[in-house]
């Protein structure tokens, strides 16, 4: 095959600088161990085939409504990579940070199979282990393979998947079906090579390195060739996609309508993590992520075609546990080799009934408070955040909160859209006193904030900022809550008492992840 | 010569591991080292040295002077 040198300039950007100042890069230096949760899609029984709500109800990255209540970790057995992405550092020392390719320790496959029937069995949410890296699971086929195989011994109810950048897995197609693999994450980010050739420096590919859009072209190709023979063989299929303003934003819709006609079942896209602290390319030559409303523009222009995603929290490749927490310092390498594991089958089945009968109360809940709305015809759509710890509850402090959901509300009901963090970072240049700002700018397109608790300073700012925190619906469920709540507004808003007005836009938090 | 792994860059990968054609390069305190006996360049294997073609971080993998050149 013809190797291809064509250097992929982004615009006045000296290229050659920037990888030396990549190659040079440590991280952002500082100590600790964090990582971030889940993801999903917010379909719900309703919305899918009987057969893929099966599959994908207790699958927190899957499902919106399983986040909630399940958990998923990922273990660190696959280090190498096949491609380089300009929006990944593989110097991935910094313990702080949340975003794929970073984590604290790698493991062998023994390592994580015991640490994952450690994790198993003291969180009896876990349901699925994911290999993601921190490279490609499947440019590590030995080691991936063989950590599937321990684990379905030891932990046979535990489902595995998968997230790949798709340039090896025409070639594992087999294996993976052979291990019972039944969920398959491909990050496809351009369908054109001449858009990938920006995305993409090179590849490795049959023992050369390939550039510029040769390279994207063969990725390309394998990416869809891998995507069709998947869901030929029944596997399950969620597709990433990294948003890139200017670079491949307005393509994207032309990716999910690729990947839609190939059988991926849900679409992911994420927002450009693009910080220059993180080192990867696109954070040196000042490549800006979306803003929230860039984000979710994209997000809904999509939709029509098939489901979002919109809780990826785009997690570390070691992440444990559920939404808005990490579990991963518990379970060090030091500490699961010392711990007495006992994997106990049924209290795990007994958890995952009692979450199934949780579900039915909040679905119904919200079922109830849909009959009050049915009859209002209005054009209004508001987008409220809502501080929550889990389980569909408003239970969070306004001032503990370290990420909101967000809901878009309107006459057809209630509509999980997104999440947005609002922790502290170790660089990105806000100080303590300016927390409440940070918050404000994340959740500036909101009328209204659900907490469980707000104290008389925040709610004073919030105010003057035009969002209305509202603590009235103190851990009820968040769904009937902000419908009730939305009931009122409309009817505020008929009667004269207020006047509606569209909010502005927010910000995407982009910094490395302070851990505590 | 033979191609030797810059420690303070190696962001032990492990990707050049599996790709070198002579089991040269395996994992000493933390990174990665090539054993310059068996390194070969890949002379005879490929067109380009796999550690090199591989590596994430350019200039990591580099020639190693002070061993003369691989002879087939």
């Amino acid at each position: 095959m013809e190797s291809l040198t064509h250097q992929a300039d982004a615009e006045g950007v000296d290229m050659e600088a920037i990888m030396q100042q990549v190659a040079e890069h440590k991280g952002c230096g500082t100590s600790g161990g964090s990582g971030k949760s889940s993801c999903g899609s917010s379909a719900g029984p309703s919305d899918l085939p009987a057969e893929i709500w099966e599959k994908v109800k207790n699958h927190p990255c899957y499902s919106e409504e399983a986040h909630h209540h399940f958990a998923r970790m990922h273990v660190a057995v696959a280090p190498a990579c096949n491609i380089q992405c300009n929006y990944c550092n593989r110097k991935y020392d910094c313990a702080n940070e949340s975003r794929p390719g970073v984590v604290s320790e790698r493991l062998t496959p023994e390592q994580a199979a015991k640490k994952v029937v450690a994790v198993a069995a003291t969180i009896p949410q876990m349901t699925v282990l994911g290999i993601a890296g921190p490279g490609d699971p499947l440019a590590n086929p030995a080691k991936t393979f063989k950590t599937f195989e321990l684990i379905s011994k030891t932990a046979p109810d535990i489902k595995l998947c998968l997230s790949t950048n798709g340039l090896a897995l025409p070639q594992h197609i087999d294996t993976i079906a052979k291990y019972n693999v039944d969920h398959v994450t491909i990050t496809i980010n351009m369908v054109d090579p001449e858009v990938g050739a920006k995305i993409y420096p090179w590849i490795f590919w049959n023992h050369k390195r390939i550039e510029g859009v040769e390279a994207a072209r063969i990725l390309s190709e394998n990416q869809l060739r891998g995507l069709e023979m998947l869901t030929e063989r029944g596997i399950l299929c969620k597709v990433n996609s990294v948003m890139i303003p200017g670079v491949n934003d307005q393509h994207l819709v032309e990716v999910n309508k690729a990947v839609k006609s190939r059988g991926a079942f849900l679409h992911n896209i994420m927002p450009l993590i693009s910080a220059p602290e993180h080192g990867t390319v696109f954070g040196l030559s000042g490549q800006r992520g979306p803003s929230a409303q860039e984000l979710k523009a994209l997000q809904d222009a999509c939709e029509g075609e098939m489901n979002m995603m919109r809780h990826c929290r785009q997690c570390r490749a070691d992440a444990v546990g559920l939404l808005g927490e990490d579990r991963s310092a518990e379970f060090t390498t030091d500490k699961i080799m010392d711990m007495e594991v006992n994997y106990d089958l049924e209290s795990r089945k007994a958890y995952q009934a009692a979450v199934e009968q949780e579900r039915v109360a909040k679905v119904e809940a919200k079922n109830e408070e849909m009959a009050a709305l049915a009859g209002e015809d209005s054009a209004i759509k508001v987008l409220a955040a809502v501080a929550t710890k889990g389980n569909g509850l408003i239970n969070e402090h306004f001032g503990h909160a370290k990420e909101f959901q967000i809901y878009e509300l309107s006459t057809s009901g209630s509509k999980f859209v997104g999440h947005r963090r609002v922790d502290m970072y170790c660089q990105g240049g806000f100080g303590e006193e300016d927390t409440l700002g940070t918050v404000i700018r994340a959740i500036n397109d909101c009328h209204a904030v659900f907490v469980a608790k707000i104290g008389g300073c925040p709610k004073n700012d919030l105010i003057k900022a035009g969002i209305e925190p509202v603590d009235e619906f103190a851990h009820e469920f968040i769904e009937k809550s902000a419908i009730s709540w939305f009931k009122a507004y409309l009817e505020k808003v008929k009667s004269g008492e207020i006047a509606h007005v569209a909010r502005g836009d927010a910000e995407i938090r982009q910094g490395a992840l302070i851990a505590e | 010569m033979a191609y030797k792994i810059v420690a303070s860059q190696c962001t032990s990968c492990s990707a050049c591991e599996a790709e070198c054609p002579n089991e040269a390069i395996s994992e000493k305190g933390g990174t990665f080292v090539i054993e310059p006996a068996k390194c070969t360049e890949c002379i005879g294997h490929f067109d380009t040295a796999q550690c090199v073609a591989v590596c994430p971080v350019d200039k990591t993998c580099i020639i190693d002077t002070s061993y003369p050149r691989y002879q087939l």
